[in-house]
Formats: structure tokens, C-alpha cells, sequence
């Protein structure tokens, strides 16, 4: 394998309903800073049916080059045949590190790919960089288990994949009016000879959960105790009119449902106000909030891993300080009618 | 006759273990080993499946020598037969040869009785990839089918299969040739106590144990640390935010003193619309 042949930066776009999905405009965001470190070009991978028309935004936030594969047998994402595109289209141009979403998709896509090529595949990164003389990208994660970080390297393969947590990354302010260079790309798939088909799809009305959205967020650990002390954020959150969150633990203890999930293996949130109340603070669990506003901790352990990562700390016991909070609260809003 | 092969892994319970506070680390010799919670689920589905169809369950790990006592859990759950794979020559395997030496062994079972179904958990809770699946799949070229959460049909007669895979807003329904494999989600089942012949089958249950030399036609090349392309180069202590401002006195001052903070930031209230 030469590596002299390998170039450019390419980000999986993905994309539903004629809409680039936002992890992918974050990643052309931090793509853009690997390509230029590196002097090459940033590119897009665009896959679908009716999706062209999508290039233009991929170009205001930071794409040079899209490739793009437009064919019906593209209308609905599936294993093979997104693969099958996304093999050949290096195969021909020979990336040197591609980037895909950590989304169900994305992993999905870059788990079959990477076999097939195969090569070096790191799941689930939170920070990227890479070596502007020899290439070779630096994607660090969570390392398994312990309050640590790990940089994971590709050394021997071409090119280096990684997948990337959504809202870790931050995508580039939209240029509009700048442009770029599309190449059609065109691979012949028969229908009959793909072995998966997509009878349905059905969208569920039930309203989801989408803490990611919100602009405040009360979470809530193992240090509730209880589903009944878990309570007790709820009721801080409703007096706030923000969300609520959860640490894993909680989760796993069925105090609350996955959505509210914040973290490694949660969702990624970044609300204008964030308070953790009785949250240790594992690595796993502030990968996924750091990048709050403000972040409010209320532990009763001062030596809390959580205090190292707030902005305002309270050593205490939360079911001292919490009730106190929403009365306090409750009466500010009354008066000063700042929160809804 | 169906044969549903459930891959599965021991992973150290998260949740017991002690982390070491000077290190920041995790102290793995505190933590006990259990079967991989995900996995509980795929072996769960299996054995329901087998209920419905007709068949066997069968179970294969890749792992050190106590990995056997995850076989007998699944054996509890309702599998027939458990396959541990274990060498030192594995050691050290990253996504890509976890995949390719679980698909030596998958070769093997196959050769006894072939293979219509494979299923794995969601993800592995120290691995945390939820790599291996789909790799599994592709190595024996057959569809990966991700985040399934319910299976509608198996008809290995006319071979297929329809399942639900999970969407963000909802779910699609999917149709897939047999063989193939799912990987499952946690919403798939719930996984019950054990039915105590169960229990009792498997505190006799000798699991087959197989080494390298055992599978057939493997490039020791693609195995373990050798085989694995991606290696951690640097393990360190993310950067600290600088740590917060301790709020002093007691929970009434405390309270008081945060809420003068955050009630003269105003824009911090001032909400999108609503959601
Ligand atoms: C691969 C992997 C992925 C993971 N992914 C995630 C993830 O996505 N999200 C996540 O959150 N975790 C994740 N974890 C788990 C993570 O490592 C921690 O185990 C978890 O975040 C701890 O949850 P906790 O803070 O609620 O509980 P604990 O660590 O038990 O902390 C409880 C805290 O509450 C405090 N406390 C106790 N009583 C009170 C009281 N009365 N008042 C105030 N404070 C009190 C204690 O001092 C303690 O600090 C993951 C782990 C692994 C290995
Ligand atoms: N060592 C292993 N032996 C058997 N199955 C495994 C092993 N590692 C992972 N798996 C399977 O692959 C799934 C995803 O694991 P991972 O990619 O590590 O997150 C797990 O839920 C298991 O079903």
C-alpha cells in the first residue's frame, strides 16, 4: 500500500428526507481543519435519490469537492448498497481519512466498510486531529472503562476511518455563494441482486425525547438514592421549564428511559444551563455535556470529579439544597419574571 | 431445522467496579465478570425464536478461559450449545480481528449444522464499538441488519426474514435473506429469571473449547494485536476545565448565592421557541 497515494480529508454525508443530517455539517466543520493542516482537499460523500440539489449546502459549510451517487436503488439507506458505493468511490479516489456521524447509520455504514477494506476503525471519537507531515489522524475517545482518554491510530492502513459523536464537533458558520466542484458518480447495482429491502418505513407520532434541544437541563445521578428521590429533578426541571437528564447509572437502575441518556453511549448536549445533582462526573458521562453554558454541580462529596468540570459548585446534600433551589426559584420567577 | 448462533462476550461490570483515585482508572481486578447485559438480549431473542420455529441456540465467545461461566449464563437463558474460542494468540484484538476470528469459529459450527441466523448485542459495554456485528456479517457476506428491535418473521423455508430495525423517529420494516445477521437492541425483549432446569443444565454444561489450531483455514497474520490495525498510541487525563467556584456557607446561602449568579444572566432564560 503506497501511502503517497491517498489524499484528501472525505466526511460520509448523510442525509433524510432532503435534509444533511447536522452531525455531517459538523464534521465537514472539523474536517475542514484536518484538510487544511494537511494542505488537501475537504471532501463530501453524498448518497441517495434526488439528493444533488443537497451540494450546495455541503459547499457553504466547508465541502471543496462532493461526490455524489444519485440512483434510485439509493431511496433508502441499506447496508450493501451504501457500501458497495462508498468501496468504489475510494477505491477511485483514494481518501486519506474518511469521517462518518456516530449516528445508528453512520456506524452501521462504517463498520461494513471498514471489514471490507479493510482498515482501522475508531468508534464513538470526541477529539480529532491529525499529524500534518505524515498524515496519520489522531482520533481520541473515551478509553474503555476508566477516567481516561485514548488516542487511537491507524498506522498501517489506507484510508483511516473514524466515526464522530454528534454535537462534539462544531460545524463552520455557512458561507453562502461559495462553491464547489461536483463529480456525478454513477455504480451499477441491480435491485434483484441486492439480498435487503425496505418494505416500510413508519414514522412513530409519540413526541420524542430530544434533550439535545433544550436550553436547559436538570440531570440527575446515582445519588438520588431512589426513583423517588429521582424525583426531585423533575420538579426542579418543571419549576425551570428545562429538561431532565440522566447519568447511565440512573438509567440502568430504570429511574428514567435511555433518551435522557447524557453522555458516551447518551446523547451529547450543550444547553445554555446545565445541573448535575449527584453526578460523580465519569469521563464517559462529561464527554457528553462539557460544552454547556453553564454548568452547576451539587454533590455532597467536594473531592466529585464533576467539580473539576462546573462553573459553579455546591458541596451538599441535594436533598437539603434542591428543595431550597426550587422554592427559591419558584419565588424569582414570580417576581422578576425572567424564566417561562 | 433452525440454527440461530448468538455471539457474546464477558465484560467487567461497570457498575461494581472500584475505580482507583489516584490513578483515575479502573481497577479491573475488583470488577466481577458478567455476560455482556446486550448480549443477554440477543441470546433471549434466540431462544424465543427457537420457541416459535423450532431449532437450536447455540453461543459463541471469544475470550480468556472464564468466559465459560458467560456461556453457562446463556445456557440459563435457554441456549443448547456454547463454543468458546480461547488463545493467547487472540489476545489483543481490536473490531476488525474480533471479527474475522469469530467468523473462523462461525466457519466451524457451520460445518456441524449450518448457520441461518446470526445475533449479536447492540454493543459490548467495555468495547463500546458495536463494530463487531456488522463485521461478523460482512466477513461471512452476509446482510447486517442493525438496531433491530423486533422480528417480525423467519421463514427459513423460503429464506427470509422481516424485522423492525429502530430509526431516530420511528422504525423501518426490512426484509433480508436468510442467512444474516442482527444486532439488537436492548428494547428487543426482556430478558426473564431462569427457568431452574435450566439453571441446573447449565451448572453441568461443558461448553466446547476450541484453540486456534482447531479452526480451519486461519491467517495467524489477521489475528489479535498483529491483526488489529488500530492500536492506542496514548492514554491521558482529558483536560481539566478549570474547576468551578465552590458556593460557601450553608444550603440557604448557597442557594442564594447561585441564584444572584444565574438571575443577572437573564439571556440565559431567555428560550427558543418551544420545543
Ligand atoms: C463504555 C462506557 C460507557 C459509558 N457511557 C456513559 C454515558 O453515556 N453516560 C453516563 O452518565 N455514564 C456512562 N458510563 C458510566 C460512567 O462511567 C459512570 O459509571 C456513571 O456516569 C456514574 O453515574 P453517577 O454519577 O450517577 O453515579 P455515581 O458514580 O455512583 O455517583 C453518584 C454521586 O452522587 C453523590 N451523592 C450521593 N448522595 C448524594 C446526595 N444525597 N446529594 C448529593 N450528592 C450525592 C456521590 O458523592 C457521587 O459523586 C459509561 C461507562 C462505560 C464503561
Ligand atoms: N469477543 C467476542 N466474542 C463474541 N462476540 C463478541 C465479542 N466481542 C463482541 N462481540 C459481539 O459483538 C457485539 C458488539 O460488540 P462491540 O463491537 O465490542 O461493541 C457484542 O454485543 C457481541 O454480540
Amino acid at each position: 500500500m503506497d501511502f503517497q497515494d491517498y489524499k484528501g480529508v472525505w466526511v460520509f454525508i448523510e442525509q433524510k428526507d432532503g435534509e444533511v443530517a447536522s452531525v455531517s455539517l459538523e464534521l465537514l466543520g472539523a474536517g475542514r481543519k484536518l484538510a487544511d493542516k494537511r494542505g488537501v482537499e475537504l471532501a463530501g460523500i453524498l448518497i441517495g435519490e434526488n439528493v444533488k440539489n443537497l451540494t450546495k449546502t455541503l459547499f457553504e459549510y466547508g465541502a471543496d469537492t462532493v461526490y455524489v451517487y444519485d440512483q434510485p436503488i439509493f431511496k433508502h439507506y441499506r447496508t450493501e448498497t451504501y457500501m458497495k458505493a462508498l468501496l468504489e468511490c475510494t477505491e477511485k479516489h483514494k481518501p486519506e481519512i474518511i469521517l462518518y456521524g456516530a449516528t445508528s447509520t453512520g456506524k452501521d455504514l462504517a463498520s461494513a466498510v471498514a471489514t471490507d477494506m479493510p482498515t482501522g476503525l475508531t468508534a464513538d471519537t470526541t477529539e480529532l486531529d491529525v499529524e500534518e507531515d505524515t498524515g496519520l489522524l489522531l482520533a481520541s475517545r473515551p478509553a474503555f472503562g476508566g477516567n481516561i482518554m485514548a488516542t487511537i491510530l491507524c498506522k498501517k492502513y489506507r484510508p483511516q476511518m473514524a466515526t464522530v459523536r454528534a454535537k462534539v464537533m462544531k460545524a463552520l458558520p455557512p458561507e453562502p455563494g461559495r462553491i464547489g466542484k461536483v463529480v456525478e458518480e454513477t455504480i451499477s447495482l441491480k435491485e434483484e441482486d441486492i439480498r435487503t429491502k425496505v418494505l416500510e418505513i413508519v414514522k412513530e407520532t409519540v413526541k420524542k425525547v430530544r434533550i439535545d434541544e433544550a436550553d436547559i437541563i436538570v440531570a440527575g445521578g446515582k445519588g438520588l438514592g431512589s426513583y423517588e428521590g429521582f424525583q426531585l429533578v423533575h420538579q426542579l426541571a418543571e419549576t425551570l421549564g428545562g429538561a431532565v437528564g440522566a447519568s447511565r447509572d440512573v438509567v440502568e437502575a430504570g429511574w428514567i428511559d435511555h433518551p435522557h441518556q447524557v453522555g458516551q453511549t447518551g446523547v451529547t448536549v450543550t444547553p445554555k444551563i446545565y445541573f448535575a445533582i449527584g453526578i460523580s462526573g465519569a469521563i464517559q458521562h462529561i464527554v457528553g455535556m462539557k460544552n454547556s453554558g453553564l454548568i452547576i454541580a451539587i454533590n455532597k462529596d467536594k473531592e466529585a470529579p464533576i467539580f473539576q468540570t462546573c462553573h459553579y459548585g455546591i458541596v451538599g446534600d441535594a436533598f437539603e439544597v434542591v428543595p431550597i433551589l426550587i422554592e427559591q426559584f419558584k419565588k424569582a420567577i414570580s417576581r422578576d419574571k425572567v424564566i417561562k | 431445522m433452525l440454527h440461530i448462533v448468538a455471539c457474546i462476550k464477558q465484560v467487567p461490570d461497570t457498575k461494581i467496579i472500584k475505580m482507583n483515585p489516584k490513578t483515575n482508572t479502573m481497577d479491573r481486578r475488583t470488577a466481577p465478570a458478567i455476560l455482556n447485559p446486550y448480549d443477554a438480549h440477543a441470546v433471549e431473542e434466540a431462544v424465543r425464536l427457537k420457541e416459535r420455529y423450532g431449532g437450536i441456540v447455540s453461543v459463541l465467545t471469544m475470550g480468556p478461559p472464564p468466559a465459560v461461566s458467560a456461556i453457562k449464563k446463556c445456557v440459563e437463558i435457554g441456549a443448547d450449545e456454547g463454543y468458546l474460542i480461547t488463545d493467547r494468540r487472540f489476545a489483543g484484538a481490536d473490531t476488525l480481528a474480533t471479527s474475522y476470528a469469530l467468523s473462523k469459529a462461525l466457519d466451524k459450527i457451520a460445518k456441524q449444522q449450518p448457520i441461518d441466523l446470526v445475533i449479536c448485542g447492540k454493543m459490548s459495554i467495555d468495547g463500546d464499538t458495536g463494530q463487531v456485528g456488522p463485521g461478523i456479517a460482512r466477513r461471512l457476506d452476509i446482510p447486517p441488519l442493525t438496531s433491530v428491535n423486533k422480528v417480525v418473521e423467519i421463514n427459513q423455508e423460503e429464506g427470509y426474514a422481516i424485522v423492525h430495525r429502530k430509526l431516530e423517529d420511528g422504525f423501518e420494516v426490512v426484509r433480508s435473506t436468510l442467512p444474516c445477521m442482527f444486532s439488537v437492541e436492548k428494547t428487543i425483549n426482556e430478558v426473564p429469571y431462569s427457568p431452574l432446569p435450566n439453571v441446573i443444565r447449565a451448572a453441568r454444561y461443558k461448553p466446547h473449547i476450541w484453540s486456534v489450531d482447531d479452526l480451519e483455514e486461519v491467517d495467524i497474520k489477521q489475528l489479535g494485536l498483529k491483526g488489529s490495525p488500530t492500536i492506542v498510541s496514548r492514554v491521558w487525563a482529558p483536560q481539566k476545565p478549570a474547576g468551578g467556584t465552590f458556593l460557601e456557607g450553608n444550603p440557604a446561602a448557597q442557594v442564594d448565592q447561585l441564584l444572584s449568579v444565574l438571575l443577572e444572566k437573564k439571556e440565559l432564560f431567555e428560550t427558543k421557541e418551544e420545543i
